[in-house]
């Protein structure tokens, strides 16, 4: 059974759409990438899997309506939308007792061994917490719940570089294993590169792209050319090619590589790079102050 | 060899289905109480601290007590009774002012503050229905609030009576007739009566109205609550020169009282019991018109909990 299963998903608001027709299968076990531009749909597609906003088509997660079984869906699903919605007034010790008390799968000690590992003490409040001691305390109680999804929104926003290091290790080390499914979306996509077995560009509401990272090592090649090569690269039609360094690089999607090898250098390309190039094929301009694009 | 490899899937087996089984039906509604008192520890520190603050009070007053029992004791019994319930009474008042009043904010705030801080995307990851939360939420005001305001005048006025007692036996004087006068028991239960048919079903609605608002208003949700309320009236009034809305908010808001007295004849906390007829209370039509209302109020605030964000 597919974890995740939406057809025809669409959402808009007012005039806006959201989500134009997509078409998504998630299959148990994977960790998947959403990554798109501001305002492509990715929270509203969150949303919708967690059943938080109403929606149109037909959507099945963990084989149940999210928008009409939200309540037993999170028994087996866990979320964490961006950082910082641990109300303030929270205490660490009331924030395990709610959870051991409301949720079947928390296993109270496991979230105990992990805030050990932290400087968070049961006595503070989250006001008193620092920005990433917020998360960790998040953290610590979604890794304790034996959830069958995880599905995190921005997780590591405004997080300073050690703790958004930490988070992505504590979550393959700690709670990452092969029968669980996680779905995260993120503007910081160095940092999941790693980490990623799916990935999928949205935008405009669309899934424009979709695919498994043995997919890309296989099918798409960055060539650094050496300066002579550069008319016999573009004659293999690349998908995009840029300078750096005064050095042009070229994207190639699904071209010999043995053939490229003897133009220059070649690697397999960064998700960013892929990703701008994909969305420069949608006709978008990247704008360097959103994020993912850089 | 076998069994120690069968053994373990087994036991994994069990595990699961202990995870798997569903926690009883009340257990979230019971946590999800809990988390409320846990946020708004104004439901019983305001009580506390005006308690606090009258007892302080009480006790300097009763410098005077021994010279004012002396007087009282020279009236007649229907005269002593009055004077001595006099500060019990007040005590009772204070409570529910104080209570009802936190009671009506809470309610304008309780779904609002979660979409404010954006909690509300936590509290729902969690198993918790939409159902569940707002009855949680319904229960501070119509059941914990009545709840904490009998608790804490039973409790204030247990300690107002054993200083009295103990200041007028230091300074030799009988307590007899403090104990005698002060029916204390049928007092504790006309408060429990009124409370629970006064502040708990006669008012349900008024709290109803005022956590539908709250799940549904933006931001001022205490205009939107009061507002349109008023605005109606006027309208009424000047269209039809009538004030048939208003007077129908005014009955609700002040008829509580009204409704509970009618069905107590005569001097009720002589003996309670005889004279307390709860039928009439529960023939009213208001009463049961009311409750109606507060179902259709909470029914429409699930709903809004279930489609709203934070904001």
């Amino acid at each position: 059974m597919a974890c995740i299963e939406a057809r025809g998903l669409r959402k808009t608001f007012g005039a806006t759409i959201a989500l134009d027709g997509v078409d998504l299968r998630v299959e148990e076990g994977r960790i998947l990438g959403l990554i798109g531009p501001n305002g492509a749909g990715k929270t509203t597609a969150l949303n919708a899997i967690l059943g938080l906003t109403p929606y149109q088509g037909e959507l099945s997660v963990l084989g149940r309506n999210p928008w009409t079984e939200r309540d037993q869906l999170m028994r087996d699903v866990c979320f964490m939308a961006d950082v910082a919605v641990l109300p303030r007034w929270l205490r660490v010790s009331h924030a395990l007792e709610y959870v051991a008390g409301v949720h079947p799968r928390f296993d109270r000690a496991k979230a105990e061994s992990f805030l050990a590992r932290t400087s968070i003490r049961h006595f503070h409040k989250v006001r008193e917490l620092s920005k990433g001691m917020v998360t960790q305390l998040h953290l610590a109680l979604i890794m304790a719940i034996d959830a069958r999804l995880l599905v995190l929104d921005e997780p590591t926003l405004g997080l300073d570089i050690l703790y958004r290091k930490q988070f992505y290790d504590s979550l393959l080390n700690d709670y990452f294993d092969r029968s669980r499914t996680i779905l995260v979306t993120t503007h910081q996509i160095e940092e999941v590169q790693h980490v990623l077995t799916d990935l999928m560009f949205i935008h405009c509401g669309r899934i424009v792209f979709g695919c498994t990272m043995e997919e890309i090592e296989s099918r798409y090649f960055e060539l650094m050319a050496h300066p002579e090569q550069i008319a016999a690269a573009r004659a293999l039609k690349p998908m995009q090619e840029r300078q750096v360094f005064g050095r042009t690089i070229f994207l190639f999607d699904q071209v010999d590589r043995n053939q490229l090898a003897a133009l220059g250098e070649v690697r397999t390309p960064g998700i960013a790079d892929l990703f701008v190039a994909v969305m420069e094929k949608q006709g978008v301009r990247a704008v360097p102050t959103q994020g993912a694009a850089r | 060899m076998n069994s120690p490899s069968n053994a373990i899937p087994e036991s994994r087996l069990g595990s699961q289905v202990v995870a798997t089984a569903a926690p009883p039906a009340l257990r979230p509604l019971y946590w999800s109480v809990r988390r409320e008192l846990w946020e708004n520890r104004a439901l019983y520190l305001a009580p506390a601290a005006a308690a606090a603050l009258f007892l302080a009070g009480f006790l300097v007053s009763l410098v005077h007590y021994p010279a004012k029992m002396r007087a009282i004791q020279a009236l007649d019994p229907m005269q002593q009774r009055d004077l001595i319930a006099q500060p019990y009474e007040f005590a009772a008042l204070l409570m529910m002012g104080v209570l009802f009043v936190i009671a009506i904010f809470y309610s304008i705030d309780a779904f609002q503050s979660e979409r404010r801080d954006r909690s509300i995307l936590f509290w729902k990851s969690m198993p918790v229905s939409d159902l569940t939360t707002v009855l949680s939420k319904a229960a501070i005001p119509i059941l914990v609030v009545p709840a904490l305001t009998f608790v804490f005048t039973i409790a204030t006025q247990w300690i107002m009576l054993m200083f009295s007692s103990l200041v007028l036996l230091a300074s030799g004087i009988s307590p007899s007739t403090l104990w005698t006068q002060l029916q204390w028991i049928p007092m504790s239960f006309m408060l429990l009566y009124h409370l629970v048919t006064g502040h708990m079903l006669w008012y349900a609605p008024i709290f109803c109205w005022l956590l539908l608002v709250s799940a549904w208003a933006r931001r001022a949700a205490i205009l939107w609550a009061f507002v349109p309320m008023m605005a109606f009236g006027i309208f009424e009034k000047i269209v039809l020169n009538t004030s048939h809305f208003g007077n129908f908010i005014g009955g609700r808001l002040a008829g509580g009282a009204e409704t509970v007295a009618s069905s107590v004849r005569g001097n009720a906390e002589l003996s309670p019991m005889t004279h307390i007829t709860p039928g009439r209370f529960l023939e009213n039509p208001g009463l049961w018109g009311g409750l109606l209302c507060a179902a259709i109020f909470l029914a429409l605030a699930v709903r809004l909990r279930r489609q709203r964000g934070p904001m």
